[in-house]
């Protein structure tokens, strides 16, 4: 069968600084950070006192979930459905009926990087050793199991294609829009939802502070607190969250009258091997310039088309080689580097989430022609000077902005890369 | 308590997990819990645990497995309690 276009057809996120497209750009624009003070992190004794949490979704999820959904949910999979639903309302479906047959040709990848952790901790584990399994009751297994963030989607939106969670650490929802988009393009579905949720949790958090990876130089000044590319940055401050976008093929976009965002020009995921300079934690650099390559050939354009960066940027040591390497990869020097931003700076890290949350922010200002600033980094990372024109500190209104790339990068030294496009016919 | 009184609140232990509001608004001791209000067979669990609690009885697995209707449950609350 021949390679389709891909176009982005809806978007639907819930962020620690916006539910939905307009109170995210909103907040993007405005450089509005969405970390916040927690208490229970201090009271529990963290390094990181801060977090990025989705607010209000406790009013939220009453709007789109009854009582006994609810019940067999964790928040990772209320953040998950939330974005899903969104992102398909946003493409112009109709919701399938209760009793109707499921839609055969849309299906979903939805990845988690940790999943239902927080109620195998709180629930699960207490109750076993305790010799309750009687009173875990049956909701358990939908919430703990690796694809119960998809499995209730499916079930919200009656999809009948494949749907799976995927889990590539802080890849996973870059990796799940390549997943989607390659099934696409393949014409094994008309349409896939892709993305990725994390919910928030001392439990899912805990470890990334034991490793001092997170920053606990600013649990008093919690919007100052992620700081990619800064001089000062001093670890990433863990979010939460989901980002979800509707891919569909060009046929059935256009068969439908559908509100095109962009096209999904090419996508590339690899990985390092532990080889090379890359190990668990730390990213293989002949890897990560494979995979950005990798996806711009695939895109079939020139670098220097590449007009914006939305970088993986966490704000550890990492970021100055990240930044590097995007630069070797495109074969470009400082001066004409893309743009390059961390949608990072304002929500954190939100681990599984962030590669899905982030392609719906390269896509939002594709579609509503801007670039966010990166807060936080006044203090240029002293790497980084030679980048200090590049590195966008100040929102822009940018009409003109036409291809945005988007990279994550994880631990395992796994890579995502994907290429978007400002649609025109 | 009284088999109303008692009715009524089997009847709120189940809501959160009925699909058909329509049915259990005019529900009856008949009516049946799967079939008429339309919940989720796994939920029945669920179900027994909220009226383990809301009751203060413990309820045996061959015991939970008689209970279709809302009258069966109502039934053997009243004879735990009895």
């Amino acid at each position: 069968m021949a390679e389709r276009r891909v176009v982005v057809t809806g978007l639907g996120v819930l962020a620690p600084n916006g539910h939905g497209l307009d109170a995210f750009e909103h907040a993007l624009r405005a450089g509005q950070s969405g970390i916040r003070f927690v208490p229970e992190l201090a009271e529990l004794k963290f390094g990181c006192q801060v977090g990025g949490i989705p607010q209000g979704v406790e009013e939220i999820q009453g709007r789109y979930l009854s009582d006994e959904e609810l019940y067999a949910m964790n928040p990772n999979m209320v953040y998950a459905a939330i974005a899903a639903i969104d992102a398909w309302t946003d493409s112009g479906l109709p919701r399938v009926a209760a009793d109707a047959e499921p839609d055969w040709n849309t299906g979903a990848v939805l990845g988690t990087g940790i999943g239902g952790i927080d109620t195998i901790a709180e629930k699960l584990a207490p109750k076993t050793d305790a010799g309750k399994v009687a009173r875990l009751g049956s909701t358990m297994v939908e919430q703990i199991m690796s694809s119960g963030n998809s499995a209730r989607v499916a079930g919200l939106l009656g999809l009948g294609n494949q749907v799976t969670t995927n889990s590539s650490a802080c890849n996973t929802g870059t990796e799940a829009v390549v997943d989607a988009f390659l099934r696409v393009r393949e014409g094994r579905a008309e349409r896939m939802l892709a993305g990725g949720s994390e919910g928030h949790s001392k439990y899912i958090w805990a470890g990334f502070d034991a490793m001092k990876v997170l920053n606990r130089t600013k649990n008093d000044a919690p919007a100052e607190a992620s700081r990619p590319m800064s001089a000062s940055a001093a670890g990433f401050i863990p979010g939460s969250g989901a980002g979800v976008l509707m891919l569909e093929s060009l046929e059935s976009a256009r068969a439908r009258g559908a509100r095109i965002y962009a096209e999904l020009l090419g996508g590339h995921v690899n990985c390092g091997g532990h080889r090379l300079g890359g190990s668990m934690t730390a990213p293989n650099p002949v890897s990560v310039q494979r995979c950005i390559r990798g996806a711009v050939a695939m895109a079939g354009i020139r670098p220097s088309e590449i007009d914006l960066i939305n970088g993986h940027l966490t704000a550890t040591f990492a970021d100055p080689h990240e930044v590097e390497n995007w630069r070797a990869a495109l074969e470009l020097t400082p001066e004409t580097l893309p743009l390059i931003q961390s949608t990072k700076s304002l929500i954190g890290h939100a681990l599984g989430a962030a590669g899905g949350i982030e392609c719906v922010a390269s896509v939002l200002q594709l579609g509503r022609g801007f670039a966010h600033g990166s807060i936080n980094c006044e203090d240029l990372h002293p790497e980084l000077a030679k980048y200090a024109a590049r590195v966008l500190r100040e929102t822009r209104d940018l009409p003109e902005l036409r291809t945005v790339a988007k990279a994550s990068f994880g631990f395992g030294d796994v890579n995502g890369c994907v290429i978007f496009r400002k649609w025109s016919e | 308590m009284s088999e109303q009184q008692v009715f009524e609140k089997v009847v709120s232990i189940i809501k959160p997990f009925a699909k058909a509001p329509e049915a259990l608004a005019g529900a009856g001791m008949e009516t049946s819990i799967l079939k008429d209000l339309k919940v989720n067979s796994a939920r029945l669990v669920d179900v027994v645990l909220e009226i383990e609690d809301a009751f203060e009885i413990e309820v045996k697995d061959e015991d939970a497995d008689k209970v279709k209707t809302i009258g069966d449950a109502v039934k053997l609350i009243l004879a735990a309690k009895a």
